[in-house]
């Protein structure tokens, strides 16, 4: 009886790991297939254009969020760098919001995540005459998919030449 | 756009007010009342007359299923089929056969004919009670014969108005934004139709993105966003005339427009430096006042009908919640304290509820409040919806639905939907393209 119920709990451990190793491999082929991303972030670059050489013209937001993330900041430094040496240059920052949320709240929350780059060119000596800030809310995705990799290159602000 | 049409109304015998069928309508209703609506009937030279004029071989019947179209789509009412009818139209009218009616299980009955008087449409219609054997209501119309489809909504207000003892919502109408094209370069436009998905109109010809159309009380003016020039702001349009004009010309965008209820002020959110704040405009005057002061986002507001107060949405706690205040801005209180997040607020046009958007778990939910966040009742749930709007007498609401794509991204749809209060009683609204952004009119008549 007591051996049975011994050997009874050692299956049950023993199918237990076996059903978390399981998971454990799925997960990470699931994240591999889903491409690059940190946290909710986008952190690819095959959608992004260029500015000029070697300047992305976008950067990418968590959900609900219009803070810039370290690699953002590259982007923005880079682009503060192309612009100051392109001084006839204007842009337009277009902000987006992906499609898991109210209308009118992503309309304020893509003008907020534009100005969160325009806030950052600013520091970088851009003037703000030089810049202006349109917001798209959800009304333009990039990526029409339903999934977390698509809502997050959603997410952005573009930084697009306004003449 | 359409003509303001006078709808010249009779009483012929003044209405019992003791009521004799009644139809509850604060419960779901799983057992619609049966009716019979017997087709309008017609001798053959109005009949002729009509169909000259209007291209349909037997107006009568056309009104008729105007009429039981409308009494079905409410959820409280079950017509019954017309080929179980015993009694002849021209005879049901003057004088029905109750017990000919009572044998199909019809409790009430409309009846009622069609005339072609000085090119006019004149016509009159009774409602009976079956099982009492006596008439309830009896009312004659006369307008120019176009407005027929106007008239089966009016014959469908005063029967349901009869028989709940509330007002109808079928002589109204419905402006949204029509939407086609792939999800990436969505084309969009105004559009507008008569609350059953007749007599659609674009307003607009999708050269420029445009969103959140909403009536003004009288239903005659819209005031939405516009893309035009690259530049979003609220504009006002009027539909009768199709003038449009910018009114939230502020140095940034502006968006969420509303009107008060009295029709003279605009509500909207004007985005500047990454901050959302509320304004109000008086189209007379066109005096601008700021109504919040917040570094955070405060957006979709919506004014109480009696216009004392207004609710918003607002994320200053850290997350989109619903928040009321009184109409100048001050006493400002957040009133949504459930798990989620919470958007799109809109005050109920009786006063006592606030209807919304709500985000929970990867679901989207409609649901309905009490002005201080009480009572809490999710009515539908889905992948995606959001933006509710009243019927006029605050009983059903509109909203728009979004599918899921697949992992190529296809299958993308936008529609509308509607849901009674109760809970019960979804069904989608046709349109011709994809739809989203509804606004429903109030009542054009009276």
């Amino acid at each position: 009886m007591r051996l049975n119920k011994i050997l009874k709990n050692t299956l049950l451990i023993l199918t237990a790991c076996l059903v978390l190793s399981a998971c454990a491999t799925k997960k990470e082929v699931a994240t591999e297939a889903q491409g690059q991303m940190q946290g909710d972030v986008y952190t690819g670059t095959d959608t992004v254009k260029y500015l000029a050489d070697g300047v992305p013209d976008r950067v990418f937001f968590a959900t609900n969020e219009s803070i810039l993330t370290t690699a953002s900041r590259e982007t923005l430094r880079a682009q503060a760098a192309w612009l100051r040496k392109n001084p006839k240059i204007n842009v337009v920052l277009e902000g987006h919001a992906d499609e898991r949320g109210t209308r009118e709240y992503n309309l304020a929350l893509g003008e907020r995540r534009a100005n969160a780059a325009k806030d950052y060119l600013m520091t970088y000596g851009i003037s703000s005459d030089r810049i202006t800030v349109l917001s798209y809310g959800k009304e333009r995705p990039v990526d029409s998919g339903s999934n977390p990799l698509a809502w997050s290159k959603n997410r952005r602000s573009v930084t697009v030449k306004a003449n | 756009m359409t003509k303001k049409i006078l709808i010249l109304l009779f009483i012929l015998i003044p209405i019992n007010a003791n009521a004799l069928i009644e139809v509850d309508i604060t419960r779901g209703n799983l057992n619609p009342l049966p009716l019979a609506v017997s087709p309008l009937s017609i001798d053959e030279e109005s009949k002729k007359g009509f169909e000259k004029i209007l291209k349909k071989e037997n107006i009568g019947s056309e009104i008729s299923n105007v009429v039981e179209n409308n009494l079905r789509t409410s959820g409280l009412f079950n017509p019954l089929d017309k080929k179980a009818f015993l009694q002849a139209p021209d005879i049901a009218n003057l004088k029905p056969r109750f017990e000919d009616w009572n044998l199909i299980k019809a409790q009430a009955l409309i009846t009622g004919k069609v005339n072609y008087v000085d090119d006019k449409l004149r016509v009159e219609f009774r409602l009976w009670d079956v099982l009492a054997a006596k008439e309830m209501m009896a009312l004659a119309f006369t307008t120019v014969p176009n407005n027929w489809r106007r008239v089966g909504h009016i014959i469908s207000d005063k029967v349901y108005e009869r028989l709940t003892g509330e007002k109808g919502y079928f002589d109204t109408r419905i402006i949204y934004v029509s939407e086609e094209g792939p999800k990436t370069r969505r084309i969009k436009k105004l559009a507008i139709m008569d609350q059953d998905g007749a007599n659609n109109k674009f307003l607009t010809l999708g050269n420029e993105l445009v969103l959140t159309p909403r009536f003004n009380p009288a239903s005659q003016m819209v005031t939405y966003l516009s893309y035009f020039k690259n530049m979003p702001r609220v504009y006002l349009l009027d539909i009768e005339t199709g003038t449009q004009e910018v009114v939230g010309d502020f140095p940034g965008m502006t968006f969420a427009p509303r009107f008060s209820p009295d029709g003279k002020k605009i509500i909207m959110s004007f985005a500047k430096d990454g901050k959302s704040d509320i304004y109000t405009m008086d189209l007379e005057n066109r005096i601008v006042e700021k109504i919040t002061n917040h570094p955070s986002i405060d957006t979709s507001p919506s004014y109480s009908p009696d216009g004392k107060y207004i609710t918003f949405n607002s994320d200053r706690s850290g997350y989109q919640q619903i928040y009321v205040m009184k109409n100048d801005g001050s006493d400002v209180k957040r009133i949504s304290f459930s798990n989620g997040l919470y958007g799109t607020p809109v005050w109920s046009p009786r006063g006592d509820l606030i209807a919304f958007t709500k985000l929970h778990k990867g679901k989207f939910y409609i649901g309905v409040m009490r002005t201080d966040g009480s009572g809490e009742r999710l009515l539908t749930e889905n992948y995606y919806q959001e933006a509710p709007s009243w019927s006029p007498n605050g009983r059903v609401l509109i909203f728009y639905r979004e599918t899921k794509t697949n992992s190529k991204g296809e299958g993308f749809s936008a529609k509308l939907w509607s849901i009674d209060l109760t809970g019960y009683n979804e069904r989608q609204i046709k349109t011709p393209t994809d739809a989203s952004d509804p606004s429903w009119s109030s009542l054009l008549s009276n």
